[in-house]
């Protein structure tokens, strides 16, 4: 077994990168694959609380970087799931306490023992960022159909290119079906057209995720959660199947998801 | 070009998906070559400049324009010659 390495960021704050990285991983473990997911945002940790693990971190990521515990010690085994680990970032210490070099190393220490490591990355394109970014085979680069995000997102594209050796996907998240359609929300096809790169996930704005991080029980594990559904099928994309995107802009949607649920 | 001055007064309403695309396409130009707007007006002017010292050219025909296709930028002229330069 060899991990592949997944980077979840985006530049901006705030458009859903800590919620997309526990429902990935969720949804990845969920499917039978071993997984780790790190909260690489050291100082401001939250990776924890949306799984719902906030209770039982006793060392985390710079403890292991450091030497102050090893490294099994500081990962918290999932409440749902039992091939679902979390190294959580510490939350007394700021980002220079890691380098791009004690994430590759300490990547490299978990590849064989798991299918996937996911990296929740800081905002902004600093040495968080950097940090983040280090060990990564894939960057997931999240945005919202908004102008500021879509900017960043393209900012922070035009980096990983530069270090020219990822593959870079999109999520467009929080998708308002009802703007769209009404002209007042840029859509996905304006999102991908403007950015240039490939998507991989469109996932809808849906008062679920709300609810499931105020339980700390990620969207994933509901079958009514239309986001949920969106961050399964991002799941199941990464692992090389081809699952086709959720009709968003259409006024057939609800036929077409009736007949998806029929497999007709 | 319309999308972008139909924000003005007086003229037609646009939705707000279609500024902001506009907004967004016209930003990341400028964000890609690390150029304001102003400094992207200055090139232009010297670039009118030194070629009308060689031809003589029709300054209301030009067309200047940063675009971008796929993740590339791109300097578009379309410079109308008259003739040559007496």
């Amino acid at each position: 077994m060899s991990a592949v390495v997944i980077t979840v960021t985006s530049g901006k704050g705030g458009v859903g990168k800590t919620t997309a990285t526990a429902n990935i991983s969720t949804a990845l473990a969920a499917m039978g694959k071993k997984v780790v997911a790190i909260d690489a945002d050291i100082g401001l940790r939250n990776l924890d609380v949306v799984m719902g693990l906030e209770n039982r971190i006793v060392y985390n990521l710079v403890d292991v970087v450091e030497g102050t515990c090893r490294l099994r010690q500081a990962m918290i085994k999932d409440k749902y799931l039992p091939e679902l680990y979390l190294i959580p970032a510490a939350q007394s210490r700021d980002k220079t306490a890691l380098t791009p070099g004690d994430m590759i190393e300490l990547t490299n220490q978990m590849r064989e023992d798991f299918d996937y490591i996911l990296i929740d990355s800081p905002a902004g394109i600093e040495q968080g960022f950097k940090n983040a970014i280090a060990p990564a085979d894939r960057v997931l680069i999240v945005t919202t159909p908004e102008v500021s995000a879509v900017r960043d997102a393209d900012r922070i594209i035009g980096l990983i290119e530069a270090e020219g050796k990822y593959s870079s996907d999109l999520v467009v998240n929080r998708v308002r079906v009802d703007l769209v359609r009404r002209g007042d929300m840029l859509s996905t096809e304006d999102v991908v057209d403007v950015l240039a790169i490939s998507l991989i996930g469109v996932v809808p704005d849906d008062e679920s995720i709300i609810i499931s991080t105020n339980q700390g029980r990620p969207a994933v594990l509901q079958n009514g959660s239309l986001a949920g559904q969106a961050f399964r099928d991002i799941a199941a994309r990464l692992t090389g199947q081809t699952v086709p995107f959720m009709e968003l802009d259409g006024h057939d949607s609800f036929m077409k998801r009736l007949s998806k649920l029929f497999k007709l | 070009m319309s999308g972008f001055f139909s924000w003005l007064p007086g003229q037609k309403k646009t939705n707000s998906r279609d500024v902001a695309k506009d907004r967004l396409q016209l930003v990341l130009v400028q964000d890609r070559v690390n150029l304001s707007a102003q400094q992207i007006g200055e090139m232009k002017d010297e670039l009118i400049e030194v070629i009308s010292r060689y031809v003589e050219i029709d300054r209301d025909g030009i067309d200047i324009t940063l675009t971008r296709s796929g993740r590339q930028s791109r300097l578009t002229a379309d410079i109308p010659i008259l003739g040559a330069r007496h």
